[in-house]
């Protein structure tokens, strides 16, 4: 209990203070819409082809929209040195980690349910006939993505050229979550059923969830301190 | 047994030692004094004694136990270059978050006591990014005690503050060495430290060039020890 209650600590501080500043959100909000809005003119919108490409679309601008989260995740802690007070208190780098973690996922989730209307509205797309499944697998490529993130972001916190390091060591990372997410969405925004032959995607994405959340449990600490 | 102990330490920064076997202990109680001139290795030391930062060679122990073992962390406060406090929150949530990552009992109610005792309660509710440079470090001196710690490491704590905050934090440090508690602070601010301190170590690159008490000579001249230890 007092595990969760530190990463809860944690993941408060960072979401309050994202709340007061809206540094990450605003940018990745924007950032997503842009890309959108752009590949809208660049698609012909009313194509069945639109409609298979939808799921990759979606989690492309998901994943670039989600490295401005995370490039700030670990960062916004260099201000003060906040990382070596966390990192001096009690709080173990697995706590640290997790809270981080929930709280770039709360954040992502929340510009991917703004992003959602606006590609439905481009892109002449209606998801929300499987809202449930596709609700279901947004919630777990985006931990997916967000585990993967979270562990590269304390990786590079101290490199000069951390935006540019962090989406080139994670993109690499993230392809077996962004597979299953992009296979699965692609279906369920076309309205075609789940079944049992794409049921692999669905183990994929928790295997996937799942193995790099307790990997980067156990290395965190080892990352941060060294 | 010692507060601290550190034992034939090194520290590389790729192939330059920014500590060379380094050794002495520090007893419960007393409050050493860590000189040297910039780039001695005095910031290194305490980020190794803090366990921001892992030792090359040689063996650390804070309290009888490694320094990055969470019952050390709960007993050891850091106070360093940076204040270490948030700047989108409030002075008070700042120390209840702590507070709560410390594993307090009530931590609001500690987070008031520490505000009260700072002079900041009258801005408690009052973001730190709108905070003069004084203010932060009284809340960062807030932050650092606030959790009663049984060794506090110091990085010039007194740089920034008014003479106000350092009567402050003098005062602060002498009840906490009267309650028994340890200090180890490195500093410029000779004259401040040495009205504290009850031991000197001082650093010349990296290796440990005095070790001793603080004596009446260096009170009276606080650049005794440079002209008879330190470098030319």
């Amino acid at each position: 209990m007092n595990f969760l209650r530190q990463a809860l600590a944690v993941a408060s501080k960072d979401l309050r203070s994202e709340i007061r500043s809206k540094e990450s959100i605003n940018a990745s909000v924007a950032f997503a819409l842009v890309i959108l809005l752009l590949f809208s003119f660049a698609f012909d919108p009313t194509s069945d082809q639109v409609r298979e490409i939808a799921g990759g679309l979606l989690w492309l601008v998901f994943a670039f929209a989600g490295t401005l989260i995370l490039n700030r995740s670990f960062a916004r802690e260099l201000v003060n040195d906040c990382l070596d007070a966390l990192l001096a208190s009690p709080v173990t780098g697995a706590q640290l980690f997790l809270g981080k973690a929930v709280a770039n996922f709360v954040i992502l989730t929340v510009v991917e349910l703004l992003a959602m209307p606006v590609f439905s509205i481009f892109y002449n797309v209606h998801w929300t006939q499987s809202i449930g499944l596709l609700f279901l697998v947004m919630l777990l490529g985006t931990w997916g993505l967000t585990v993967i993130g979270t562990l590269f972001s304390a990786m590079t916190v101290n490199l000069r050229l951390r935006e540019l390091m962090l989406p080139m060591l994670v993109y690499p990372m993230m392809i077996p979550a962004l597979m299953g997410a992009i296979q699965l969405s692609s279906l369920l925004v076309a309205g075609e059923p789940v079944g049992a032959d794409n049921q692999i995607w669905f183990r994929l994405l928790v295997a996937f969830d799942v193995i790099f959340s307790l990997l980067a449990l156990a290395l965190v600490e080892t990352v941060l301190v060294g | 047994m010692s507060a601290v102990s550190i034992q034939k330490v090194w520290k590389y920064f790729g192939d330059y030692p920014a500590l060379r076997d380094i050794s002495f202990d520090v007893a419960p109680g007393s409050c050493l004094a860590l000189l040297g001139r910039n780039g001695a290795g005095k910031t290194t030391l305490l980020r190794i004694l803090a366990g921001l930062s892992r030792s090359s060679k040689g063996e650390i122990t804070i309290l009888g136990q490694d320094a990055r073992a969470q019952t050390t962390r709960r007993a050891v406060s850091v106070l360093g270059h940076g204040i270490g406090v948030y700047e989108e929150l409030s002075a008070f949530e700042n120390l209840k978050l702590f507070a709560r990552l410390y594993g307090l009992a009530d931590p609001a109610a500690i987070a008031a006591d520490w505000l009260q005792r700072t002079g900041l309660d009258r801005v408690r509710d009052g973001l730190v990014r709108e905070f003069s440079r004084g203010m932060r470090q009284r809340l960062a001196v807030a932050r650092a005690f606030l959790h009663n710690p049984s060794l506090l490491l110091l990085d010039e704590p007194f740089t920034a503050l008014d003479d106000r905050a350092i009567k402050m934090l003098q005062d602060l440090l002498r009840a906490a060495l009267k309650d028994g508690r340890t200090v180890i602070m490195s500093t410029h601010q000779l004259r401040e430290a040495l009205e504290l301190a009850t031991d000197v170590a001082l650093i010349n690159r990296g290796k440990l060039a005095f070790r001793g008490p603080r004596t009446q000579e260096m009170l009276e001249d606080p650049t005794w020890l440079y002209r008879h230890y330190g470098e030319a």
